[in-house]
């Protein structure tokens, strides 16, 4: 093995994204089956960036609803409340439960935006070719990973909220509009999240080096 | 393994920057990062297929404890009512929430069972080597479902529905819940306890019958087959 050569794309290989199996694929194009588990091979996955800017922005737009419309709308004798995720938020501060308060505004407020701007900034310095920490940006994209799906809680709290609290005609909750975008949101950033290639990064890093060199 | 101990260890790429590397056989406990970009590359567990069968069965009783049990019973002004997982997403489907519910269903229902049955399959063919190669499909499948099984998330969303609501009924925490509790430890158990490659290594290649296929890459780059 020559010093030169680093990754499995720069030596020929494909690594298998399943079993991990590194092989020669077939073509540049297409690189096949994998021999051992039959997985489809990709040298890079198929793109990936195209694919994760589609995501984080139907989930960008979804954001925006998902924060102002209500996501349970509480109604007793008399009155009809109309909560939306801050006002949730501050439901809880204001009851007492702060830690909890704290929780709901990390994985339901925070969490959605860190992981939309996390990724576009990815997808920036991908493209771009930006130099910089490559440590720093897979420890970035790892921590999305890890995080993505603590944003559904809020969608578990209406569920669950919405299916006990069924005292009709004494009280109900019933779930809002916002609860569908909220999910939305979750749910494409999770796949956004799976359709980008963290080898992107280092790729990056690679190409600086072959130009240094 | 002693095959394993005389043949030099493969050549594989880590899966998050593609560096080529050789994985140094594993001491029982051992893990090894990408030299790189310190990813996770291996683990080696104590008892790698075993204990994550045990776990796994464990996971499917208390699974059907957990659907089956009340999370929780609300009283208020002498009604009282209770809700299971399927209760919870029926009830958003009733109030025309349909596209959440068939969510909850997926990430409470769907993608659990089909990450412990799949992973049953592949633990109990494991115990027959060579496993059929669809028996890797069937690890692929199970292994893409398992960050949409959601009981970790659940449980605290629960938690933070039974504070709110205790504000204006009494709430009890039901069979359901506890269930719901050992279902968020066990399944990390079973994948921290699992190591995959235990599988690969005996799954029988699906070489050849596929016009498609890649050439298989040893250490020393040279091509065996075809």
């Amino acid at each position: 093995m020559s010093g030169a050569v680093v990754t499995g794309a720069q030596a020929g290989l494909v690594s298998c994204e399943t079993c991990k199996l590194l092989t020669r694929p077939v073509n540049a194009e297409h690189a096949g089956h994998c021999p051992r588990c039959g997985a489809t091979l990709e040298v890079r996955r198929v793109q990936s960036l195209q694919r994760t800017w589609a995501l984080i922005i139907a989930a960008a737009i979804c954001y925006i609803p998902a924060n102002l419309l209500p996501v349970m709308v509480s109604n007793t004798f008399a009155t009809s409340d109309a909560e939306t995720i801050m006002g949730g938020v501050v439901y809880l501060y204001s009851s007492g439960s702060w830690p909890l308060a704290l929780i709901v505004l990390v994985a339901s407020v925070m969490v959605p935006l860190g992981k939309l701007l996390a990724l576009g900034y990815l997808l920036v310095s991908v493209q771009r070719g930006m130099p910089g920490s490559h440590h720093e940006r897979a420890r970035l994209f790892r921590i999305v990973v890890f995080i993505g799906r603590w944003s559904m809680l809020d969608v578990f709290v209406a569920t669950f909220t919405v299916a006990l609290v069924q005292l009709q005609p004494l009280m109900s909750v019933l779930p809002g509009a916002g609860v569908l975008f909220f999910a939305a949101v979750v749910v494409l950033t999770m796949l956004a999240a799976e359709s980008f290639d963290p080898r992107l990064i280092w790729d990056v890093k690679n190409n600086m080096e072959k130009q240094d060199g | 393994m002693s095959d394993a101990a005389r043949s030099p260890q493969p050549l594989m790429a880590c899966q998050e920057c593609d560096l080529l590397q050789r994985i140094p056989p594993l001491p029982v406990g051992g893990r090894a990062r990408c030299a790189r970009c310190g990813f996770l590359l291996a683990a080696r567990p104590r008892d790698p297929l075993e204990l994550p069968l045990v776990l796994t069965l464990t996971a499917l009783i208390v699974f059907v404890v957990a659907n089956a049990m009340p999370l929780m019973d609300l009283a208020a002004v002498g009604r009282y009512a209770s809700t299971t997982i399927l209760g919870g997403a029926r009830q958003m489907w009733l109030d025309g929430e349909r596209i959440t519910a068939m969510i909850v269903v997926f990430c409470a229902v769907i993608a659990p069972a089909l990450y412990l049955l799949l992973m049953l399959a592949v633990l109990l063919a494991a115990r027959r080597p060579p496993l059929p190669h669809w028996s890797g499909e069937l690890l692929r499948w199970g292994l893409h479902m398992q960050p949409w099984a959601m009981y970790d998330v659940m449980l605290l969303g629960i938690l933070v529905a039974l504070i709110k609501i205790a504000q204006l009924a009494t709430v009890d925490p039901g069979v359901g819940l506890f269930a719901m509790g050992l279902l968020a430890l066990l399944l990390p158990a079973i994948s921290v306890t699992f190591d995959a490659r235990e599988v690969w290594k005996r799954v029988e290649w699906k070489h050849g019958d596929d016009l498609a296929v890649a050439a298989f890459a040893d250490g020393n780059y040279v091509e065996r087959g075809r």
